[in-house]
């Protein structure tokens, strides 16, 4: 039995294939059309699923679509009426992109899919949005029964849903609707604080440990009433998205002090506390809801997923909080893993399959579900575009990883299948030595060429995750925010205390500063050798060198790029930025030994996101 | 299509939408006549 799921038509589409329950597949579109949170069908992305399968579509089974189109139309016609007349210019705007295209998304589909393959069957089925987030969080998970909690912007009508998973079942128990949702209030505050809605939220946390929480009291106050069990009301004056082109309106800018920052402007000290005050709100409204549903259901494991779920400070607080002994994560909780959880859904709820529970991990087998490439794929591209590159030896080749990292090189790392979702894991990163105290500042600059203030994560072995930081479990999937250990901090002295914001991070914090944020904490992901064998070992090679089985690991693109996919890609990251060495299959291309006319201006060919 | 939202609207039991989303796929078809371009909002929180 073999199912696609499709994601498509709002951001992040993707495709992914289930055989037989097993995800054979997945990728974003993004990774193939090189446009960030690419929207568009995503033929690139079930052209590679199918490839990777060696099938053609005719020999799929059901072809699923991760939300329903009509429920969305009349959430949108309901919320227009309710808000009448002051919806106008929305509706004016939205009302044709509908008529036009989006109520036509069946045809659509048929259409396209017809194209890829005229002897398609046209099985053709839909799941409900927070259905596709709940299954693709329970049904790769670990459990056998768990609670399952997601939470984003909006899918049809639901903004968070509260489900229980058990063997093949999920049952959906609660859910709250549009407009009250904590995926909007977060991005109203991303918007407010000048980043880009869908897809600035983690630079807004990523700003949070800046800043004081000191309007937390002002949100409470007016803009979100919580019960106490979590449940919430937004206080809709305050905001615009029902009936204008903004997230916030006057009103919301007269409650904090002034309009909305313009992307690219200095970031001040009020931004950081905003960004602070939001993540309080966020952590006490999830918190009370985890706390709830633990208190309800009885339960000891949790599942999560849906845009919020990738708040991983959110997360790590979850973790610490114990009510539940267990927590997974989807890795892709935005919307490109509903294409995941509608082919799960179909095959266990619409078919009734049995589930089987991985013996051990999960069934995300590390989200490593992407395109990969032979040595002579890679020679064959490398020699096309005119690099110049050595082939060594394994045993090698990792050392010669390790002279590059311990020299305080950023070095290019594309190995295996592509990861899925919207973090690199060891497959398609950029990595570098922790324990530089100028890394962070080099590689956001010169190498990434995005915002200074942001921090970069640690990869650690599983086994060691323990003596660096205060965790104790497995974050293969980058998902859970611990602080590094005590015993491995420089505190602060009263002086560096004083210095504005972003000049703190150039102050050394710990034995690992490239990776320790101001607040002393680490975005943790937990590197294990049953899912990525290969970079296990350079993190043990990396010990055995220096000590340390910390690396920092960034994801392998420019800012407003997508994740490198393919050999080329990666090439031209390297010409086009201060990495100096790509270690690629077995390949070690260096840029010092590259032809200068390949060199060329890289990054100002993506729109900054 | 336009079966598929009636068997819909029926289904759900909002009989009370049929005329008003007649009624606005009118005014949506006008100003679909009246513009050029279907570019999405850049804030696309409803659509």
């Amino acid at each position: 039995m073999r199912i696609l799921g499709i994601s498509a038509f709002y951001h992040d589409s993707a495709a992914a294939l289930v055989e037989d329950g097993r995800i054979l597949a997945a990728a974003q579109e993004e990774r193939f059309s090189r446009r960030k949170h690419d929207p568009g069908f995503p033929l690139h992305a079930i052209e590679y699923c199918l490839r990777e399968a060696g099938i053609r579509l005719r020999s799929v089974d059901h072809t699923v679509f991760y939300e329903k189109p009509l429920p969305k139309f009349e959430r949108l016609i309901e919320t227009y009426l309710a808000f009448a007349p002051r919806g106008f210019e929305s509706f004016r705007l939205s009302m044709p992109v509908w008529i036009k295209q989006k109520l036509f998304q069946r045809s659509l589909l048929m259409k396209q899919l017809r194209a890829s393959d005229p002897a398609w069957n046209e099985s053709l089925l839909f799941t409900e949005h927070h259905q596709s987030h709940a299954a693709s969080a329970f049904f790769p998970s670990p459990f056998e029964k768990a609670a399952v909690l997601t939470m984003d912007g909006v899918g049809e009508w639901p903004t968070t849903s509260f489900a229980v998973g058990e063997g093949n079942r999920l049952e959906i128990k609660r859910e709250i609707h549009f407009p009250h949702s904590l995926g909007l209030l977060y991005s109203a505050f991303t918007y407010y604080t000048g980043f880009k809605v869908n897809s600035g939220e983690y630079k807004l946390m990523g700003l949070a440990p800046y800043g004081e929480p000191v309007y937390a009291q002002t949100i409470r106050d007016h803009l979100i009433e919580v019960a106490p069990d979590g449940s919430f009301r937004l206080n809709l004056e305050y905001f615009n998205y029902c009936v204008g082109l903004t997230m916030t309106n006057e009103r919301f800018d007269r409650l904090f002090g002034g309009p909305p920052r313009q992307p690219e402007q200095l970031l001040m000290q009020r931004h950081m506390d905003l960004a602070a005050s939001i993540q309080t709100v966020l952590e006490e409204v999830v918190l009370r809801m985890t706390r709830s549903l633990a208190a309800e259901t009885g339960l000891e494991n949790l599942c999560l997923a849906g845009g919020v779920a990738l708040n991983c400070v959110a997360n790590g607080k979850i973790l610490r909080d114990g009510k539940f002994k267990h927590l997974w994560i989807q890795p892709a909780s935005g919307d490109a893993g509903g294409a995941v959880g509608a082919a799960l859904a179909v095959h266990h709820q619409h078919l009734n399959e049995p589930r089987t529970v991985p013996r051990s991990g999960d069934a995300m087998r590390g989200a490593y579900l992407g395109p990969q490439f032979s040595d002579e794929e890679i020679a064959a591209e490398l020699a096309s575009l005119g690099a110049n590159f050595d082939r060594l030896p394994p045993s090698q080749f990792l050392e010669a990883v390790v002279d590059d990292l311990a020299d305080g090189n950023a070095v290019g790392w594309f190995q295996g299948r592509m990861e899925f979702g919207p973090r690199a894991l060891g497959a398609r990163s950029i990595l570098g030595d922790a324990r530089s105290p100028t890394l962070q500042r080099t590689l956001n600059l010169k190498v990434k060429f995005r915002e200074s203030f942001r921090p970069f994560a640690p990869a650690v072995m599983r086994e060691s995750v323990s003596d660096w930081f205060d965790l104790d479990a497995e974050s293969p999937y980058m998902l859970l925010v611990a602080n590094v250990r005590e015993d491995r901090c420089i505190p602060m002295t009263e002086e560096a205390q004083k210095l504005f914001g972003i000049e703190k991070l150039n102050v050394p914090r710990s034995d690992i500063p490239a990776v320790t944020h101001v607040d002393y904490s680490a975005r943790i992901q937990t590197v294990s050798a049953d899912t990525n064998a290969r970079f296990h070992a350079l993190l043990k090679a990396f010990e055995r060198r220096t000590g340390c089985p910390v690396l920092v690991n960034t994801s392998f693109n420019v800012r407003g790029e997508p994740i490198v996919c393919t050999p080329t890609d990666a090439y031209r990251c390297l010409m086009g930025t201060d990495i100096e060495t790509l270690a690629i299959g077995n390949f070690i291309v260096r840029k010092e030994d590259q032809p200068g006319e390949l060199k060329k201006q890289y990054h100002t060919g993506f729109a900054l996101d | 299509m336009f079966r598929d939202l009636f068997r819909f609207l029926i289904g759900r039991k909002k009989y009370w939408l049929l005329p008003v989303v007649f009624l606005l796929l009118v005014v949506g078809g006008l100003l679909v006549l009246a513009q050029g371009s279907v570019l999405a909002p850049f804030i696309y929180t409803l659509f």
